[in-house]
């Protein structure tokens, strides 16, 4: 009638001895003792603070690559702009093997970087007649004459001097004027406040800012400074010494290894995301999963952990009462 | 005020560029590093230290 | 009214059976079996007190509002204080995960134990996230930007937006507290329940006795 005892899913029924043991009080000491133990640890090393960064400090230090990055904006070649969803359907997004699952989603947070990172910004700009007439012109363009002025204007060499974006270009129509007169934005620090304020007065939303400034060098190149690239297992690193997000080891492992960082590189986050799905499902289910559950008792550690126990009930052999019950019966 | 606000100031700020160590395709930070490596070593104490407590143990009493 | 009546009522039979279940003294036990006697069993309740600290600066920090610490001493102590703490939270954390992997601590019926401290697990790495990305500040703009790929890939971040940060920030301290609280709460009850697991089976004891 009763089961077979499983070692590893049973657990045998314990007769013996119990002793005082406060919790409470174990408790109160542990919560003093965390508490004196962190409070050391601020006052020596405190924390990590870098301030954020602005477009007016990118297109401070780096007009050309900021300009750059705006062009691709317009012309549709940036990351965002071709990111798919949740942004826009400009492509599928990243599928899990053969599945699509961010397009089934479908675009939730409509990005269109031409109009809301260039042509709607500049559109703000007071009292500049000439970007009135350009965006005017522009907004008249065929979808041809606009790709003729945008290739045109990216075979130029763009150069930064006496303040303003010039390019080489020549037959680029309203171009050039867009992106002198948004770098010219940008520095005055116009255009961050214009990115933000796009949900009205009041926001906490800063989706299009920070979009934005992912698409360019400058802010990537800042944080491979830091080691704080995917590819240098940049998620569980921090800004200094400090150490980071320690228990992300494993998700930042696998962007590092083949075929993530290889043949599956083009889809490495959704298969990174599936990988870690799976491996935390068994995680979870671990005590059902035969062979694993036994480990435990294979590696014998736990002769370690109850020493003290096996040691008694060693000494008193089979003569305690304790343990004179039979030891095997499973608590089910 | 000044005074008062330097008392809230690290001791030791980690702020300094950051230390990591490379082998082959693994990059960890030393501090990354250091806090495992005390993970590790808290483990293997945690099971070997003696837990005090259990003297009555040896008197037999019930 | 009858006594069936107040019998029947689901207030007499939620009771009896939470009672049942766990009465206090199983709740609050004032002793523990003799096996319980090693620093590893510290690991589970420095967890908790590590969470206390972490929960305790964070009302701090959210009484004074995102962004004084970026521009008070006493503000940004307060958040050194909060990270460390979270620090040493994951610290035990994982020590206690450790240990109770070797002990097979889910033998005996406590594998609901076992998975209630694996979502738990999974719920503060989730809270820190999110509060990782709520610094605004560099680390947080560089945090979300990286990490919006990999929510994006799932479809997740369609109604996870990392970059909003008033979403995030909301998650970090109404929505994913609560959850760790209630998960961390069912662990414990659950462990009380089903009591500390016992020791595998002694296999060289037979010699003893033999």
């Amino acid at each position: 009638m009763a089961k077979k005892f499983r070692p590893d899913v049973d657990a045998p029924e314990y007769k013996g001895r119990y002793y005082p043991y406060d919790i409470i009080k174990e408790g109160t000491i542990a919560l003093v003792v965390v508490s004196l133990l962190v409070v050391g640890l601020a006052i020596l090393f405190g924390s990590p603070d870098d301030p954020a960064v602005t477009l007016k400090e990118w297109s401070t230090a780096q007009p050309v690559d900021f300009a750059t990055t705006a062009l691709s904006e317009l012309n549709g070649t940036s990351g965002v702009a071709g990111y798919g969803p949740p942004y826009n359907s400009a492509s599928d997004g990243q599928k899990i093997g053969p599945f699509p699952v961010a397009k089934w989603v479908g675009v939730h947070i409509p990005v269109d970087t031409a109009q809301d990172f260039v042509l709607m910004p500049l559109t703000t700009l007071p009292d500049v007649p000439a970007l009135t007439t350009g965006l005017r012109v522009w907004s008249a363009a065929s979808e041809t004459q606009k790709t003729a002025w945008l290739d045109a204007y990216a075979k130029g060499t763009m150069s930064f001097a006496n303040g303003k974006i010039t390019d080489t270009a020549t037959g680029a129509g309203p171009v050039p004027l867009f992106m002198t007169e948004l770098t010219s934005m940008a520095r005055t620090g116009a255009l961050d406040a214009d990115l933000i304020a796009g949900h009205g007065y009041y926001t906490t939303d800063y989706t299009k800012p920070l979009l934005f400034l992912s698409d360019g060098q400058w802010f990537p190149s800042i944080a491979a400074n830091d080691h704080l690239s995917g590819d240098q297992w940049g998620m569980m690193n921090e800004l200094g010494n400090y150490p980071g997000q320690a228990w992300l080891w494993l998700y930042t492992m696998w962007y590092q290894v083949p075929p993530y960082s290889t043949s599956w590189a083009a889809n490495a986050d959704a298969m990174v995301w599936a990988t870690m799905m799976v491996l935390t499902v068994l995680l979870a289910l671990l005590p059902f999963i035969p062979g694993v559950r036994s480990i435990p008792r294979w590696t014998r550690v736990y002769r370690l952990i109850w020493r003290e126990h096996y040691r008694a009930t060693a000494q008193e052999g089979g003569a305690s009462p304790s343990r004179e019950g039979p030891p095997s019966t499973p608590t089910a | 005020m000044a005074a008062i606000y330097s008392l809230f100031d690290a001791l030791l700020p980690l702020t300094s560029p950051g230390h990591y160590i490379q082998w082959h395709w693994i990059q960890i930070s030393v501090a990354n590093l250091i806090v495992i490596i005390l993970m590790i070593a808290t483990f293997i104490a945690a099971l070997v230290v003696p837990f005090p407590g259990r003297r009555r143990r040896r008197g037999g009493d019930e | 009214m009858s006594t069936t009546e107040i019998d029947r009522q689901w207030t007499t039979k939620f009771r009896r059976r939470l009672t049942t279940a766990l009465p206090s003294e199983k709740l609050l036990p004032d002793t523990q079996p003799s096996y319980v006697a090693s620093w590893i069993y510290v690991f589970g309740v420095a967890t908790l007190s590590s969470m206390m600290v972490v929960i305790g600066t964070g009302c701090i920090l959210a009484i004074m509002g995102p962004l004084w610490w970026h521009e008070s001493s006493v503000g940004h102590f307060v958040n050194s204080l909060h990270l460390w703490s979270v620090e040493v939270f994951f610290f035990a954390m994982v020590v206690h995960l450790w240990g109770k992997f070797f002990m097979a601590a889910w033998r005996g019926k406590r594998q609901l134990v076992w998975m209630t401290g694996v979502v738990t697990f999974l719920a503060s790495v989730a809270t820190a996230f999110t509060g990782y990305v709520s610094q605004t500040n560099f680390d947080s703009q560089w945090i979300s930007t990286q990490a919006k790929d990999g929510i994006n890939a799932t479809g997740g971040g369609a109604f996870f937006n990392v970059l909003n940060t008033g979403q995030m920030f909301m998650w970090h301290i109404v929505l994913m507290p609560i959850a760790a609280v209630v998960l961390t709460g069912l662990h414990i009850l659950l462990v009380r329940y089903r009591g500390v697991v016992p020791p595998f089976e002694d296999t060289s004891a037979g010699k003893v006795r033999a």
